[in-house]
């Protein structure tokens, strides 16, 4: 069986049409078949299915939605094997250009050129992108070497380069630990990871597995603060930071590096939506959804990092799984609930999705702390649900589910949800 | 400001037989600081978890530290000029970057199906290192629409 089927024909509209064929695009569309769509599209700027899964080699996946640890690139093709054997259209190397009121979407592609069709639901599955030197505004020249993480992880994985000979990284996100790993593992020298934050951004196991193993160091509230040189990198200034973040430039030191990766966030690749004019949210710096992932456009729904960026490509898959359910529903005009509930951050949570959801509705939760409780740790949903865990970190998205056995009985309008210290709450 | 974990055994004799190792257990985002009691290769008590996997990761952790490893290698005649393959079950920690070298030079011909052993038994281990994506050779490939040669490889 090839990979995927060249797509020949493109219909002139579909139930239910995806953008990005990712692990929540792929999701989205067998969720859309599952609940009775026939006519789906799967669109993807790439030249194949997967998206950044196919580049993340390392394993980690797949522990909630295969039962069993696998890479990246096998997560996909699980996925894509299922995308197949439903008969979902797939088009690839196609750039979706705009999409419009009522589901009219424009794409361009060179199977098919430019060319608009009708899509009764649409679902935004692109992801997110990497920030980059501009984000943050790291002072000094402009030379080669300095790249994501991302991209770096990309030319190394499938294209077949190393980006340079010695490397320091800035930012102690997952994707910057497992980099560091790489490319220590494919003998470029890595002279350490710095983070500005007291603690590691990414989990625990990625600091033990990618940097502790290989001895390569990581420096805690240290930041990059000058790049020097003038064709390509030479060396960086580093400093250590103090409680306000500020560099403490009198104790900097120069660093001499031809690379600097850059692993330090990610934000939702959302314009499509934003383009639509959907309301988002300031935190997430996704759309706002509703309990069936509809975004406050009807018929556009969006899930996973487009909305939120998660750390699990699971929870992804998960998410949009529900999204192309409820595509469908609304392409194939099943009764959808009525929201008149709003979830919102309470105490030490930074964001929550979904933002609306209804009574009679089961729901998974999805939301990050703040700060890091080191203990027992009580998570509430207003007064209707609790749920005591033994420790919340931001690094790892937090999720409740919450039943209409839940909400009975219960009248209000808003559910705020709080992760707060076990032993500060008062029964 | 050079932080780093104490993964790395510190043995602080208790008496002259007993030395007390600390890992840093990764069962979950709580990374429990484990301490463990061993009388040479012999485990005597795991302190420090507050659940069965960080005993079990104790033990496993001091007497041998498994790691899973991905890596890519070269492959003539598909799309891509690497693909990805990982050991079937993790290898000890201190032959990760053996493993890898190992597999440095290898280069293998599209097409390969997901699960293909590509080495056997990778130094000595017993532990096989296999293919974790399908590639097509190109021509006989249908997914791809850029219609491009791969990129030439050197030598």
């Amino acid at each position: 069986m090839p990979i995927t089927g060249q797509l020949r024909h493109l219909e002139a509209d579909y139930d239910v049409a995806i953008v990005g064929a990712g692990p929540a695009g792929m999701a989205a569309a067998l969720g859309a078949r599952a609940r009775g769509a026939e006519r789906i599209l799967l669109v993807d700027r790439d030249a194949e299915p997967g998206g950044i899964l196919l580049q993340c080699i390392h394993s980690g996946f797949g522990l909630h939605a295969f039962d069993e640890e696998i890479t990246g690139p096998e997560y996909a093709q699980r996925y894509l094997e299922q995308v197949l054997e439903h008969d979902i259209d797939v088009l690839t190397d196609a750039y979706v250009m705009d999409v419009g009121p009522g589901g009219r979407m424009k794409l361009m592609s060179p199977t098919v050129g430019v060319t608009g069709l009708d899509a009764r639901s649409v679902v935004l599955a692109m992801g997110a992108r990497e920030r980059t030197r501009g984000a943050i505004r790291i002072p000094g020249d402009r030379p080669s070497g300095v790249m994501t993480a991302g991209l770096a992880q990309r030319m190394v994985n499938l294209d077949g380069y190393l980006p340079g000979r010695r490397a320091a990284i800035l930012g102690s996100g997952d994707i910057g630990l497992i980099m560091a790993r790489r490319l220590r593992l494919e003998g470029v020298e890595v002279v350490g990871v710095f983070e500005l934050l007291p603690h590691p951004s990414g989990l625990m196991r990625n600091v033990v597995q990618c940097l502790d193993d290989l001895d390569i160091p990581l420096h805690l509230s240290t930041t990059v603060v000058g790049i020097h040189g003038r064709d390509r990198l030479e060396r960086v200034t580093v400093a250590p930071v103090d409680d306000g973040r500020e560099p403490i430039l009198e104790r900097s030191w120069d660093v001499d590096v031809d690379t600097l990766l850059l692993s330090i966030g990610l934000i939702p690749d959302a314009e499509l939506a934003r383009e639509l004019g959907a309301l988002f949210d300031p935190v997430t710096g996704g759309p706002v959804v509703s309990g069936t992932m509809e975004t406050t456009i009807p018929g556009v729904f969006a899930a996973g990092n487009v909305v939120h960026v998660n750390d699990l490509a699971d929870w992804v898959s998960r998410e949009a799984r529900v999204a192309g359910e409820w595509a469908a529903a609304l392409a194939t005009g099943a009764r959808r609930p009525d929201e008149d509930v709003r979830l919102v951050p309470g105490d030490n949570v930074a964001y929550v999705v979904p933002h609306t959801i209804s009574r009679d509705g089961t729901y998974t939760v999805s939301f990050r702390v703040k700060r890091p409780i080191h203990g027992p740790t009580m998570l509430r949903i207003g007064e209707v649900h609790r749920r005591k865990v033994r420790a919340v970190v931001p690094a790892e998205m937090v999720t409740l589910q919450l039943a209409p056995r839940m909400l009975e009985g219960w009248s209000g309008a808003v559910l705020r949800i709080d992760a707060v210290p076990a032993e500060a709450v008062v029964r | 400001v050079n932080h780093r974990h104490d993964r790395q055994p510190q043995p602080q004799a208790i008496d002259e037989d007993v030395a007390t190792h600390v890992y840093l257990c990764t069962g979950c985002p709580l990374g429990c600081r484990l301490e463990v009691d061993a009388v040479d290769d012999e485990v005597v008590e795991v302190r420090g978890f507050n659940c069965r996997k960080g005993d079990r990761y104790g033990r496993q952790e001091h007497l041998d530290p498994r790691r899973p490893l991905s890596t890519t290698i070269w492959i003539e005649g598909a799309a891509i000029r690497r693909v990805p393959v990982r050991t079937a079950e993790p290898v000890p920690r201190d032959q990760l970057v053996a493993v890898v070298e190992a597999l440095r030079g290898l280069r293998i011909a599209a097409p390969v199906k997901r699960g293909e052993v590509v080495v056997a038994d990778v130094l000595g281990t017993g532990i096989d290192v296999i293919v974790t994506r399908e590639l097509p050779a190109v021509g006989q490939r249908d997914h791809l629409t850029t219609g491009q040669d791969p990129p030439a490889s050197e030598a």
